[in-house]
């Protein structure tokens, strides 16, 4: 899929919403975080998501192809994950306390590819217009 | 009956030819057996298939839809072109991993299909590294055709197939279309046959070769037929009696065919060790990044426009896409110029080959205009070539123009009849003007409609028509608007799912 950032934005939304909420409903029990912290991380990376998608736009423009390569969307966990380990450090996140460092990576990484494999392939399987829209769902 | 009454019995009359609208009786009159079927497609070629394919999952019945053709599957006249052009069976093609017209939803993806089939992870690691760290990854030309031939059989597309050659579609007074058909000889009672339907779709292809003129005049001039090649037509001559003489080839063109026979000269060189030396001239020759700004920028070098596809890969669904879908006349003209332009993917492999030519002085390229092209008195080929160099006389035993260039849309018969009775136009690039929906402007009958996709449409509010992924976007417009005129269903998301499962497991798609 070549997004246009309308797409960009809606996918995230949708893919953290249902992918993201199932591998976190099932992680959060192994990692031995409660709840109500892994949900709150997962909102977090939708809301600075719809930031980033702004940002990987405009770096997006740079490029002839105007196409976003799938590594690019597996790379960017990393800035992504940073950023919010640092604001979640620094106790800038609402509703969240604290979170073992251990256990923000294992969540952190287990939705980041959940979501990530669902959007190079399965997505287009009940999507059947989605990759030609550039990602939008509405 | 004597067999000359038979034959002429069922001919295209007069009335016929003179009439934009023919109602059924003038038709009858003619004595042309009339079939009728909901949904004809012309053609038969990868445009016909992708959208019955579409149509098919959509919930048409086989006995609603018929395809006209000359040729016995999909892929035929695709595998013909791909083997001249020098990309025999294991080669790979120019598409990307999830376009593939066997499959709808493009998943698995080619990369992943071979990933499973071979068990290995090679392909799967390379789509991750493209196009960064790899060359695009891109199917093998035999495994597409495998693939279009489980489909062709899962939708039972040689149960619609009719064979003959389609001559006309004019419009029927009272809505729909009358499609004529030319069976093949002694195939039926008369010389044509016509189909009544409601819908029709024309997905005929490149309407034709047309040749450089300099290379076309000196073809007519001494009806040297060759040494002087297309690369589109068979020229395997050509390699063959470079092994068994030493030669120089001129190449002319900066796409990826010209990319290709570079290759083939080149590996052959290798190889059974030839001594072949190669002239290349570019018309537009690019010594590096081009465009007019930072946001549009093409990488390019050593005469070559880079790319690696068709065309900019956000055609297909990204920010081009839905930028050419708002623009008209001059201004999406001025968009089609400024993505556009001959170009040809940096491949590792070219790059070698060519950086190799170029320091072993066998391999020369340069700009240059051919005025002209002689035979000299020993023989040779001499080209008349003025450019940024001055004018030289450059000689070679051969010719292979690479340029692709492609016949107007009217030379093709069928296009021809329906732009001078059918009340079709010609868009932007001269091509066939169509809808978004791709329904050709302006041929709208009653409550039926035409439709047409391929490299006739270029120029419209979609570019990259004459891909596969193309020919899919078009399909699922047409098999969208068609639903919504009540021809087959809406394909929702759980019906998706659920004939993706079907696909998956090689089940066949079921009647209605």
């Amino acid at each position: 899929m070549v997004p246009v950032l309308s797409g960009r934005i809606q996918t995230r939304l949708v893919l953290l919403l249902v992918v993201g909420s199932v591998v976190t409903a099932v992680v959060t029990p192994l990692v031995g975080a409660d709840y109500r912290t892994t949900f709150a991380v997962l909102a977090a990376v939708a809301v600075l998501g719809v930031g980033w998608e702004l940002l990987y736009h405009l770096l997006m423009q740079f490029r002839w192809e105007k196409d976003w390569p799938s590594l690019f969307g597996l790379l960017t966990a990393v800035p992504e994950g940073l950023l919010l380990w640092l604001l979640l450090d620094a106790g800038l996140l609402p509703t969240v306390d604290t979170v073992p460092l251990a256990a923000y990576v294992v969540h952190f990484a287990a939705v980041w590819l959940a979501v990530w494999l669902v959007a190079n392939g399965p997505m287009r399987v009940p999507f059947l217009r989605w990759r030609f829209r550039g990602g939008r769902l509405t | 009956m004597p067999e000359r009454e038979l034959r002429d019995r069922g001919d295209l009359t007069q009335a016929l030819l003179d009439n934009a609208t023919w109602p059924d009786s003038l038709v009858a009159e003619a004595g042309i057996p009339v079939y009728d079927v909901p949904l004809v497609t012309v053609g038969g070629g990868i445009g016909s298939f992708v959208l019955v394919d579409y149509l098919r999952i959509a919930g048409v019945p086989t006995a609603d839809i018929r395809v006209l053709s000359t040729i016995d599957n999909p892929w035929q006249t695709y595998e013909y072109l791909t083997r001249v052009s020098q990309i025999p069976g294991p080669e790979r093609i120019r598409s990307d991993s999830s376009s593939r017209p066997d499959n709808i939803w493009g998943f698995p993806s080619y990369a992943l299909s071979e990933a499973w089939r071979e068990r290995t992870l090679r392909p799967l690691v390379h789509v991750l590294g493209e196009p960064i760290f790899a060359d695009y990854w891109t199917p093998r030309v035999a495994d597409v055709f495998k693939s279009m031939a489980r489909e062709s059989g899962r939708i039972g597309y040689p149960t619609m197939l009719v064979k003959g050659v389609v001559r006309m579609v004019r419009r029927r007074a009272g809505g729909g279309y009358f499609t004529v058909l030319t069976p093949p000889v002694g195939t039926g009672p008369t010389k044509r046959v016509a189909y009544r339907s409601r819908f029709v779709h024309l997905a005929v292809g490149y309407p034709g070769l047309r040749f450089l003129p300099d290379l076309q005049e000196f073809r007519e001039k001494y009806g040297d037929f060759t040494r002087v090649v297309n690369a589109y037509e068979s020229h395997e001559h050509v390699y063959e009696a470079l092994r068994t003489r030493p030669g120089t080839v001129m190449v002319r063109g900066g796409g990826i065919v010209a990319s290709r026979v570079l290759q083939r000269l080149m590996d052959d060189r290798e190889r059974f060790g030839l001594q072949t030396k190669i002239v290349h001239i570019f018309r537009t020759f690019v010594t590096g990044a081009h465009g007019p700004h930072l946001w549009s920028r093409r990488k390019g070098g050593d005469g070559w426009a880079y790319q690696g596809f068709n065309y900019p890969k956000s055609v297909w669904g990204g920010q081009l896409k839905a930028k050419m879908r708002r623009l008209d006349g001059a201004e999406r003209a001025t968009e089609y110029k400024r993505m556009g332009g001959t170009n040809t993917p940096k491949r590792r492999r070219w790059q070698q080959q060519m950086r190799a030519g170029r320091e072993g002085g066998w391999y020369e390229a340069s700009q240059g205009l051919v005025e002209r092209v002689e035979p000299a008195a020993d023989g040779t080929l001499v080209s008349l070539v003025t450019g940024d160099a001055g004018t030289r006389k450059i000689g070679a035993d051969y010719i292979i123009d690479c340029t692709g260039l492609e016949a107007d849309i009217a030379e093709h018969r069928v296009l021809a009849d329906l732009l001078a009775h059918g009340g079709a136009g010609r868009n932007p690039l001269g091509r066939l003007e169509v809808e978004r929906h791709f329904e050709v402007k302006g041929t709208a009958s009653g409550d039926g409609a035409l439709y047409a996709t391929g490299a006739a449409t270029l120029g419209g509010y979609f570019p990259g028509v004459d891909t596969f992924l193309g020919l899919q976007i078009g399909a699922q417009e047409i098999t969208d608007d068609l639903a919504r005129r009540g021809f087959g269903r809406r394909i929702g998301s759980v019906r998706s799912t659920t004939q993706w499962v079907r696909w998956a497991f090689g089940r066949p798609v079921r009647e209605g």
